[in-house]
């Protein structure tokens, strides 16, 4: 799995995209979206998540379900 | 800027000194000139020479150059790393703006030529300020590039950064080179226990701290940082947000500790607060303070400490002076075809204008007061003030959207905050309970000097206890306070009037908007 930024909530504040270790998350007009080839769940880099660490807006990162849990190289 | 995303792109964010935020939003004044404005042109108050000598004309922090120059902000640091009680971050930082003011954002590059643009037009624009939308610290690497490109082009310019003092320590070397002639910083507190009741969480270190460990966090960067830059010798104001129940106490004792580190100016601002704002202190109801109660802790204050009473906590302000706004010419699309000149030459001729101006108001106040000499009397007074700045009375009772407020006494005038109302007479025709709402306003004052005022309005503040002014219309304001006050204390000893203390007033929640 990877993270996903929910649309509707967003503040567009990029907090979270000039925190990700991956370069995963990208802005577009206001429209911020993690690329999931690249979101590594910060494993490998951090304790938690960066963006949704820093996220200001509750329940606007959440996990995406429709991509296989990262796996850590071992 | 065209998907539904889009922050409606904010004014310009200028702030017009013209006497008074916000900052926050147009910062500045009685602050600069010490404890007392009282008397004549200024007092060094408890202020070292050195600080002294950068203040004492400073467009930010001298009265009289206050209501006489500009100072903008731009949008260039969307990103925070704290979250506070009283902002939602779907509008701009509240530590210096209002809420409710969405936001823009601005790359380096178009804040640069947004800036050139705006003090090419109006040459009293003479700061500029790094303060949000979020934290300018918690985006060093555009707010440092913004500074850096328009020190180059347009190095007269002053700049200033407002921030929340979580990641300070780690950019006093680049304030340094950069030059920064002021740094705000936000501090609500110094006990992590009170800060547990303000900010639900810090992101430090690449990890979100909370409760009272994020504060103990956040207390110690705060004053770290601060100690480091007044080590260095630039300059520091702090501001609080006063929250009744919450650190109105316990701001003396902030007050006490941001002074022992060097801190020159402390501003204690009111917390604005509605449901509507979609704070959290909003939506629990958490009140802010009254006219009254905020007055009372900035005086107790004084006695340390040099108070800023002016501010508006106002950041995204109109461009140019109040009344007459002019952000409609800098939204970012007219800015960005604009064909820009930076005129420094021009910049200066108008500048010297200026200070003879701003040197006849000094004069004039002088005059008066020195007629005051040799006088005693406990008596004070508060008088409201609709201007549209350049020190003096010159706007109409029906047209004002905030007062000023100044308080006289034997001692001398000095400003001592704004009180915003809504436009009583829009249209033409006044009503009721818009005149109720100016009177709530400054229902602490015994006389509103206006330029004009209409009969309806005249009488509905004598019935009130206000006594309308229209005298004194377009003097200047602080001369003719005093002789308001002079005559007041005649009339009091002919026992034409008895002098007794006025109610309390409202501080009115929501944006100035101009
Ligand atoms: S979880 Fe980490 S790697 Fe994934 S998008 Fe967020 S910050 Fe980047
Ligand atoms: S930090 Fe949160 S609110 Fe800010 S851009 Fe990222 S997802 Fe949006
Ligand atoms: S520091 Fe400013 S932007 Fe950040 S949460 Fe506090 S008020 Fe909001």
């Amino acid at each position: 799995m990877a993270y996903k930024i929910k649309e509707s909530t967003c503040v567009g504040c990029l907090a979270c995209r000039d925190e990700c270790p991956n370069q995963a998350i990208s802005e577009t007009n206001f429209v911020m979206s993690i690329d999931p080839t690249k979101c590594t769940e910060c494993i490998g880099f951090f304790a938690d998540p960066q963006c949704l660490s820093i996220c200001p807006i509750p329940r606007t990162i959440q996990i995406n379900p429709d991509v296989p849990r990262f796996q850590a190289a071992v | 800027m065209e998907s539904g995303k889009q922050k409606t792109v904010a004014l310009l964010h200028v702030m017009q000194p013209a006497g008074q935020k916000n900052s926050g939003t147009g910062c500045a004044s009685s602050g600069g000139k010490g404890k007392s404005s009282c008397g004549s042109s200024a007092g060094q108050g408890d202020l070292s020479p050195e600080v002294w000598e950068k203040v004492k004309n400073h467009p930010c922090y001298s009265e009289e150059a206050h209501h006489h120059y500009a100072r903008m902000h731009v949008a260039v640091a969307p990103a925070c790393n704290i979250q506070c009680n009283y902002c939602n971050r779907k509008y701009d930082c509240s530590n210096e703006s209002r809420p409710g003011v969405v936001s823009e954002r601005l790359t380096p590059e178009q804040a640069t030529k947004k800036v050139l643009a705006v003090a090419s037009t109006i040459p009293q624009m003479t700061v500029l300020g790094i303060a949000g939308p979020g934290d300018p610290l918690a985006n060093p690497e555009k707010t440092f590039k913004t500074f850096e490109m328009v020190a180059q082009s347009a190095p007269d310019i002053k700049l200033c950064l407002s921030t929340n003092g979580l990641m300070l320590p780690d950019y006093v070397d680049q304030i340094a080179a950069l030059n920064i002639d002021h740094v705000t910083i936000t501090i609500n507190m110094i006990d992590p226990k009170v800060g547990a009741k303000i900010y639900p969480w810090v992101f430090y270190n690449h990890k979100r701290y909370t409760g009272v460990e994020a504060s103990q966090i956040l207390s110690e960067r705060q004053l770290l940082g601060l100690e480091m830059l007044t080590a260095r010798g630039i300059l520091c104001k702090v501001n609080s947000v006063m929250i009744p129940g919450i650190n109105d106490h316990h701001l003396v004792a902030v007050n006490k500790a941001v002074k022992a580190r060097g801190a020159f100016l402390h501003n204690i601002m009111p917390l604005i607060s509605a449901p509507e704002h979609g704070t959290v202190f909003g939506l629990n109801g958490q009140p802010g303070p009254t006219a009254q109660e905020l007055k009372l802790l900035q005086d107790s204050c004084e006695g340390e400490m040099n108070m800023m009473r002016h501010c508006r906590q106002c950041r995204a302000d109109a461009v140019g002076l109040l009344g007459d706004d002019r952000s409609a010419e800098f939204t970012t699309d007219k800015v960005m075809a604009m064909d820009v000149t930076y005129d420094r030459a021009g910049r200066e001729a108008y500048q010297e204008k200026v200070e003879l101006k701003r040197q006849a108001v000094v004069a004039a106040r002088n005059m008066e007061l020195a007629t005051l000499a040799g006088e005693h009397s406990d008596v004070s007074i508060l008088i409201a003030v609709a201007t549209k700045g350049g020190g003096r009375i010159n706007e109409h009772f029906g047209h004002a959207k905030e007062f000023q407020i100044y308080e006289v006494s034997t001692a001398g005038s000095k400003f001592v905050g704004h009180r915003r109302v809504d436009v009583y007479c829009e249209g033409g025709y006044a009503e009721e309970d818009s005149l109720a709402t100016v009177v709530r306003a400054i229902n602490d004052c015994q006389a509103v000097f206006v330029a004009r005022i209409g009969g309806c309005p005249r009488e509905g503040l004598k019935a009130a206890g206000i006594e309308p002014v229209d005298r004194f219309a377009l003097e200047y304001i602080e001369q003719s306070a005093i002789a308001y006050f002079k005559d007041y204390l005649e009339r009091v000893r002919r026992g034409e009037i008895q002098h007794s203390k006025r109610g309390d007033a409202d501080i009115r929640q929501g944006a100035l908007i101009a």
